[in-house]
């Protein structure tokens, strides 16, 4: 049997994978915040997971308005890395598990999600920069990656309970597979930001310290903000920790908050990070 | 409908909902457009014809000629797609975060460094009114 044994959360700020790829890491702006995920670097390393289900959004690269599913799930056995305008990012391409994903779609449409399936993506940097924050820059990324993308970018995307429900759909999913898989999950996006308009700029420290509190102790506390709260206290891109809930919900209900890292500003965006494990690893 | 209505109390944010989606189709795609090389090349050629490609409003047109990047915001553009235009242009989200804020280049960042605009006195349109 598969099972989910911890779950990750993390920004992923494009500038951050800009750093990355530049060779800028150790500079003063940036330094504090690489410094921060070290430990998680040598936790993900130690880890070892066979595959990490990855939940992230697509920032206008794999699909424009002309679709726009609400949860597409990433099926296909490779995942092209996207140009965004500047170049794909040089990181190594994306190996999907077929096998998992199907399952996973096929569990969850008869749970009654109705999850959009995807054999051809390409994978932008809300999904390659959490990869890079907790792997660094090696040939081959070290797992099988399930990319769980997220429409929060046209209003409204899915509320934070629907995220979290689906989760554990997800992990009833993961434990009726019949490989044996230690599987990973990321919650990506976040925290609170705003990169539009006259408000550009808008962090919420105290928001984003209670949703950090909670994550693991009251998950049921923070599946009640609704889309206002989030565009009103944690920015209109701060939206995007729906995806966190999501993460949330397909670990156990004792899940214990093992790391946590939070910093202000990464470009325009307060960034942070939590690593939470399951009681039974 | 109560929640969409509360939501345009939030000051300086346009919520890319229906109406703006729809508002901003053309416009965005437009943006999308700006992904690949050729359709670059081809609009620095000759911007306002390589707009002409895209059935866009001429207000939305001017409103990208002259690089208004909120006024393309309020026209229906949503963020995502106008800095595909600012990457063209060699800019980064914060340098058209600076210009959307009427701030400078070096103050919009050093605000960053300070923690950010506060949540207190950005959270209704009430409050930016009585600043004034």
């Amino acid at each position: 049997m598969a099972r989910i044994i911890a779950g990750v959360t993390t920004s992923h700020v494009p500038a951050i994978g800009a750093a990355i790829d530049r060779g800028r890491t150790q500079d003063e702006y940036w330094k504090q915040l690489f410094d921060g995920y070290e430990p998680s670097k040598k936790w993900m390393a130690e880890t070892k997971p066979d595959v990490v289900i990855l939940i992230y959004n697509d920032h206008a690269s794999a699909f424009s308005l002309e679709i726009i599913p609400t949860f597409a799930l990433g099926c296909a056995e490779h995942f092209p890395i996207a140009d965004e305008g500047w170049g794909p990012r040089p990181v190594p391409a994306v190996e999907g598990h077929p096998d998992l994903a199907w399952h996973i779609a096929q569990s969850t449409i008869l749970d009654e999600f109705d999850i959009t399936i995807v054999n051809k993506m390409a994978v932008d940097h809300g999904l390659t920069v959490p990869l890079s924050l907790l792997c660094g820059q090696p040939s081959a990324w070290p797992f099988k990656v399930v990319p769980l993308c997220v429409n929060v970018i046209q209003y409204p995307p899915p509320t934070g309970h629907r995220c979290f429900m689906l989760g554990k759909a997800i992990r009833k999913a993961v434990e009726g597979f019949d490989q044996n898989l230690r599987v990973v999950i990321f919650g990506t996006g976040g925290m609170s930001h705003q990169l539009q308009s006259g408000r550009a700029g808008f962090i919420n420290k105290p928001f984003d310290k209670h949703f950090m509190d909670e994550m693991a102790r009251h998950p049921e506390e923070l599946v009640k903000i609704g889309p206002l709260e989030y565009l009103r206290e944690a920015g209109s891109e701060g939206i995007e920790l729906v995806m966190w809930l999501m993460m949330r919900g397909a670990l156990d209900d004792d899940a214990k908050e093992v790391y946590r890292f939070y910093r202000v500003p990464a470009s325009n965006t307060a960034c942070g990070h939590m690593i939470l494990e399951n009681p039974r690893k | 409908m109560a929640q969409t209505e509360a939501y345009e109390d939030i000051p300086g944010t346009y919520v890319f909902d229906a109406k703006r989606s729809r508002m901003g189709y053309h416009l965005n795609m437009f943006c999308m457009s700006m992904m690949g090389d050729e359709n670059r090349k081809a609009f620095k050629a000759d911007e306002a014809k390589y707009l002409d490609r895209f059935p866009m409003t001429e207000e939305q047109k001017q409103a990208v000629l002259k690089r208004d990047w909120d006024g393309m915001l309020r026209l229906g553009g949503n963020i995502y797609y106008t800095s595909k235009l600012a990457a063209t242009d060699g800019l980064t989200f914060q340098n058209i975060a600076a210009i959307m804020t009427g701030s400078t280049q070096e103050d919009y960042a050093k605000m960053m460094l300070a923690g950010g605009r506060p949540p207190e006195g950005n959270r209704s349109k009430s409050e930016w009114k009585k600043r004034g």
